[in-house]
């Protein structure tokens, strides 16, 4: 049995003098549904085509499906289903053709391609329009079809780079079930997202990064209850009434975060804090329970703020 | 060291399978125009032009003199522009090349395939130029069964030649620089419209470099039936260009795309 699907040590990629990923550590276990979370240009997408070879490493040491990727590639790329951030689908053929075309790269006769095709075409709702071309479909059903796609190899490791993007809601709870599926039958999966929803529902543990590096890492739960607490207070607060509050705060050493007009304060007592706080009628107020978003704003808006 | 081009496997095939499946698909709009343009010079030039030279030297008339070189001509564009726009707008607009180097395919091999398939559009285009010109009574030897073989390294040559170009390229106008200052005087000087001896000396030898004066040379000897060790060393020639065009536009290639 293999023990570590993906492992990597020290990654570090770099454009020319610009450093995208910064050595970064971490490894995913079989099964497992790995998330990478963090704000635009934080080396998500980099570090995700380092995994499925489009990119070269530049130093560092990644071992993907047991196998140096800097060494045995194609191997790897055998077993890999992927998403890339923007869609590729190919304009010159029509939707099952796609499939059947990209399941020729793998060596996947046809017999056996088509069969896959028509499936997968008809979970995620696309067999209607198997003979429409490309342009005729709309920016969720090409990320559907994308998906589609990223299968027909049935790959043991699945890498997707902001799959959902795009998609309606009915759409991505349909994606999600899939990917909880294949999960239970043995795929492990990789994903970047921007939504926080969708990391808490699929990932079993993830990472947020940042400027190329790893800034936190663990199951949802964890990192909720490390950086944020229980209880978000959301504040919006009436005109002048910001250095007031905030000096409330931080008597009562509550941590709290700005992110536009809003000010989040993450406490374990929401209830009792918000008792505590002299606010006016006219601020407006919401006690929540705290969320994967909340550590998100929290550990990426510093970053943003400097 | 080692060739890129010993990178490439049979895997190549793939691509150049899609760039069919996607030919047949819009053939009738795409394959009728490499020989129309022939046709169309055939016919202004022979019955136009042809009226003044009624004889050349070698005793040929105008119309047997060139029709022969335009399998060769026609060969040489329909390689060049499939390699430079097609391949061009697959790489940059469709972003074709990435979707299929996350397959197990390698940059080698997905290049390989196109310029395989550039070289297919160029043998096809010969072969219906010869089809063309042999109803018309101009092919006058059986050897002229062997100008499709001949079409395959004219055509891998001039594919792999425009395949550098595309590798080197900021954006699609900056072909018009390949095909002015490259393809449009090989048209003009490689011995399509008269024989190489009406130019200076100098010029001779600099047209005798020009890979398309050896492929017209060779065409035209099978077609008229003019067979000599000579052809062998032309054939040769355009072989030995092939060669390090191909290697020369992997490494450029992969150089561009991979990041
Ligand atoms: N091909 C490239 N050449 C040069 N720089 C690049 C290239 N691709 C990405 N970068 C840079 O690398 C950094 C990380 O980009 P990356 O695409 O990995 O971010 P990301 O986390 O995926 O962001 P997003 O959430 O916007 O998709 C950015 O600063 C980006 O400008
Ligand atoms: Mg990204």
């Amino acid at each position: 049995m293999m023990s570590t699907v993906v492992f990597a040590e020290n990654l570090v990629k770099r454009y020319r003098e610009l450093s995208a990923v910064n050595g970064i550590n971490f490894s995913v276990n079989p099964q497992e549904c790995f998330g990478f979370l963090g704000p635009n240009g934080a080396g998500k997408t980099s570090t995700m085509r380092m995994i499925y070879g489009f990119s070269p490493v530049t130093s560092g040491r990644l071992m993907v499906l047991g196998k140096d990727v800097m060494k045995e590639m194609r191997e790897i790329k055998t077993r890999l289903g992927v998403v890339p951030q923007e869609d590729n689908l190919d304009p010159d053929l029509k939707v099952l053709q796609n499939l059947i075309v990209y399941a020729r790269y793998f060596d996947i006769p046809k017999s056996i391609s088509w069969a896959r095709a028509k499936e997968s075409l008809e979970l995620f709702q696309l067999w209607e329009r198997r003979e429409a071309a490309i342009r005729e479909l709309s920016g969720g059903m090409k990320r559907r079809l994308m998906i589609a796609r990223a299968l027909i190899n049935q790959p043991q490791l699945l890498v997707l780079d902001e799959p959902t993007t795009g998609l309606d809601p009915q759409a991505r709870h349909l994606v999600w079930q899939k990917l909880r599926l294949l999960k239970s039958q043995g795929v492990t999966m990789l994903i970047t997202t921007h939504y926080m929803e969708e990391a808490a529902q699929l990932c079993d543990r993830l990472v947020l990064m940042d400027k190329g590096k790893i800034i936190a890492e663990g199951t949802p739960a964890e990192l909720i209850e490390k950086h944020v607490g229980r209880d978000v207070l959301e504040l919006r607060l009436r005109d002048g009434a910001k250095t007031l509050v905030k000096e409330q705060l931080a008597q009562l050493s509550a941590s709290s975060e700005e992110a536009g007009d809003t000010l989040y304060v993450y406490t374990d007592d929401g209830r009792r804090l918000h008792s505590q706080l002299k606010l006016s009628s006219v601020d407006r107020v919401l006690l929540r329970t705290a969320t994967l978003e909340d550590v998100f704003l929290k550990l990426a808006g510093h970053a943003l703020q400097e | 060291m080692q060739l890129p081009m010993t990178r490439v496997t049979y895997r190549a095939i793939r691509v150049w399978q899609r760039d069919l499946d996607t030919f047949l698909r819009l053939w009738k709009t795409e394959s009728w125009w490499p020989t129309i343009e022939p046709l169309l010079y055939l016919s202004s030039l022979g019955f136009g032009l042809g009226v003044y030279i009624t004889r050349l030297s070698n005793g040929l008339s105008f119309l047997e003199f060139i029709a022969p070189a335009f399998v060769a001509t026609t060969a040489m564009f329909a390689a060049s522009f499939e390699c430079m726009f097609s391949s061009f707008v697959r790489m940059e607009f469709q972003r074709t090349f990435d979707a299929i180097l996350a397959t197990p395919l390698t940059i080698e091999e997905v290049i390989a395939g196109e310029i395989l398939w550039g070289m297919t559009r160029g043998v096809f285009a010969a072969v219906s130029v010869l089809f063309v010109i042999s109803l018309f009574g101009l092919v006058h030897s059986p050897w002229a069964l062997l100008t499709p073989l001949v079409a395959v390294v004219e055509g891998l040559m001039f594919a792999s030649v425009a395949m550098i170009i595309t590798a080197i390229v900021p954006a699609i106008d900056a072909f018009n620089y390949y095909i002015t200052l490259g393809i449009t005087p090989m048209f003009l000087f490689s011995a399509v419209f008269f024989p190489l001896d009406r130019l200076p000396q100098i010029a001779q030898t600099i047209a005798w470099v020009s890979p398309l004066t050896h492929a017209v040379y060779v065409q035209r000897s099978l077609i008229l039936g003019q067979i000599s060790w000579n052809l062998v060393w032309s054939v040769l020639w355009i072989a030995f260009l092939a060669l390090i065009a191909f290697n020369v536009s992997l490494v450029l290639m992969r150089r561009r795309l991979i990041k």
